[in-house]
């Protein structure tokens, strides 16, 4: 019978940024990030279904959700554990703050080093950077190969040393094969993520980090994760990873940001027309007159 | 020395637009800086391709040819090109922002330990002065991107690390033929001292790349449809009308998700970036991801019917009402009125 594998999903709590709604602009035209909701960064929700086909596929198999924020970033790993995953690791310092992607990857490179996993998933990219970086950086720290833009796990030799995965690429695909461990980044165009199911809603929703815990100060909830190991989600500061302080945060980060210029919507007097034939015709007039058309 | 690196993409043997937009704005960049441009070519049947890049402006080119670095595989391409920049130390490194330059980038930035911004939409040389400690620096890489969804505008300095790395989308640069030719002298890298057997460890089964038919960029009329067309039939009229008018057909990224436009018709800023004479924006609301693609257009005319849509803040000519009613009426004048 084939090994079970040890998958680990790379995941982001993000703003959701693609619903920038009215009232998420302020008076002025800028973003009102606080009108933001924290959201599950939609491509790691692909990674995780990713991830939970794997383990369907090998039965004894486990997937753990590794993410880097503050603590409220905990409700990400309850949510996938609400959809299949078993476990989450939270890996939350004031030192990671400011981290840039070379520094993110290299504390979640320190993590999954400790973790040792057989393949590690990740969502392409997150939609409040848009820069793909983490994925193939966290492969290189570790020494490892990366598929990126993958769509689909093809498949996986019985003794796990090869995978098969489809990449989706800007004009046609792509079928590779790699040797574990690797880091796969997954697409937007693959599978949807799995919803929660009502069991593991039940049986996950008192998980809890040990920040949470001891913030909650509630005696049921102590003596039900003192008791059922399930429910504690990890949490990992920089010296559980054993990580070197200079290549963290601002410090450990190449990149600075020199100036941020918020973009504000400028009020363009448009000229209004109706479906009405006359208004129809006229702008067709102009527009031939002008060398628009023709 | 310390001179600007594009990394050029190929794609049987030609190099890819991207690139020369890139070898464009690394000439203009390189001469502001009073630097060298160098390439990298790294593919297979490479032949001539010095002589292109020379009438974009290359001062050198640095070629890997063999059949075993066709089609592009990270590792091999990677290990070639930190081996490369070890040795001569780029102060800027620029790819395209395409699936090969945004895996490739980061794994060499990740090597190097330098810097890299992803998608930039302009570059420019510039100075900075730290307030923290007062260092004072001259001739860094301004890398000015859109972030947070297109919501703010962020400029990016690597004050310290080198090679200063940039990735760029194709069309957001403008190609062009340099006005001197460069001194286009050709390099080849000894490559096989860099790479070793584990990096062709990743092998490449089956590839199945369509023709790029599509050419929504470089199209001067654009006619895109978003999820108020409501089905891929809806679009049959946007593509009658780009027949009739002479246009492309684009898509917003949720006309696309929904499956109504093909993924390579997708403008906006995971899609592709346009500028044309014109732009009509049929029952597209003009989330700000769709019009950091767009908002560079001469002319936009935006059907909606939302009279309070966000496109119409943007666009010259705001026609409330049904795209079914509008886009018949178009043609039908068309038809009749034009030459």
């Amino acid at each position: 019978m084939s090994k079970p594998l040890k998958i680990v999903v790379l995941a982001k709590q993000v703003p959701d940024t693609r619903n920038v709604g009215k009232d998420a602009m302020k008076a002025d035209g800028t973003v009102n990030r606080a009108a933001l909701p924290a959201i599950f960064n939609p491509e790691d929700l692909n990674a995780l279904e990713q991830a939970l086909i794997l383990k369907d596929m090998r039965e004894g198999s486990t997937v753990q959700v590794l993410t880097m924020g503050p603590p409220r970033a905990a409700d990400i790993l309850r949510d996938a554990m609400f959809r299949g995953a078993d476990g989450g690791i939270l890996l939350t310092d004031r030192k990671f703050a400011g981290a840039d992607t070379l520094a993110t990857s290299y504390a979640l490179s320190r993590a999954l080093v400790k973790i040792q996993p057989d393949i590690i998933v990740a969502g392409r990219q997150a939609i409040d950077g848009d820069t793909a970086q983490v994925g193939p950086q966290v492969a290189e720290k570790l020494g490892i190969p990366q598929v990126t833009y993958a769509e689909e796990i093809v498949s996986l030799s019985d003794d796990n040393k090869e995978i098969i995965i489809k990449r989706r690429l800007d004009h046609g695909i792509e079928i590779v094969s790699s040797p574990l461990p690797l880091v796969v980044t997954v697409n937007g165009s693959a599978p949807e993520c799995r919803p929660q199911h009502a069991k593991r809603v039940m049986k996950y929703k008192n998980a809890r980090t040990p920040s949470e815990l001891q913030e909650a100060d509630n005696d049921y909830l102590n003596s039900l994760c003192a008791c059922k190991e399930y429910l504690n989600i990890q949490e990992w500061s920089v010296a559980d990873v054993d990580a070197d302080d200079n290549q963290l945060g601002l410090a450990g980060s190449p990149t600075k940001v020199k100036q941020i210029e918020n973009v504000v919507f400028q009020a363009k007097e448009a000229k209004r027309l109706t479906a009405a034939d006359a208004d129809i015709n006229e702008l067709m007039v102009e527009l031939i007159a002008s060398h628009t058309l023709g | 020395m310390n001179n600007i690196f594009v990394y050029c993409e190929t794609e049987g043997g030609k190099i890819a637009d991207v690139s020369l937009e890139l070898m464009t704005k690394g000439r203009e960049l390189a001469d502001t800086l009073g630097c060298e441009l160098e390439a990298v070519v790294i593919g297979h049947n490479l032949a001539n391709v010095e002589k292109e890049l020379a009438e974009y402006g290359a001062d050198r080119i640095w070629v890997a040819d063999d059949a075993q670095l066709d089609p592009y595989r990270t590792l091999p391409h990677s290990a070639i090109l930190c081996g490369l920049f070890k040795e001569e130390h780029p102060q800027i490194a620029l790819m395209g922002a395409t699936p090969i330059g945004r895996d490739l980038g980061p794994r060499v930035s990740s090597t190097l330990h330098s810097g890299l911004t992803a998608d930039c939409t302009s570059l420019v040389i510039g100075g900075h002065k730290d307030n923290k400690t007062g260092k004072e620096y001259t001739d860094l890489l301004y890398q000015i991107r859109p972030a947070f969804g297109g919501n703010i505008i962020a400029t990016i300095i690597n004050p310290e690390c080198r090679p200063q790395m940039a990735t760029v989308r194709e069309g957001v640069m403008k190609k062009e033929k340099a006005a001197k030719p460069g001194k286009g002298e050709l390099k080849t890298i000894d490559w096989k001292k860099y790479v070793n057997d584990a990096d062709f460890a990743v092998k490449i089964i089956e590839r199945q790349m369509e023709e790029r038919k599509i050419n929504v960029k470089g199209a001067p009329i654009i006619i895109a449809g978003g999820y108020g067309m409501g089905s891929k039939e809806g679009f049959k009229q946007l593509f009658e009308l780009a027949d009739v008018i002479g246009g492309e057909v684009g898509a917003s990224r949720a006309a696309v998700d929904a499956g109504f436009a093909d993924h390579a018709r997708q403008i906006g800023q995971t899609g592709v970036t346009v500028r044309p004479k014109l732009y009509i924006a049929c029952g597209i609301s003009g989330q700000i991801q769709h019009t950091a693609g767009m908002d560079g257009s001469s002319m936009i005319i935006s059907i909606n019917t939302d009279p309070d849509a966000p496109i119409n803040k943007i666009a010259d000519y705001a026609i409330t009402g049904d795209v079914n009613d509008v886009i018949p009426k178009m043609i039908k004048y068309y038809k009749q009125n034009s030459k």
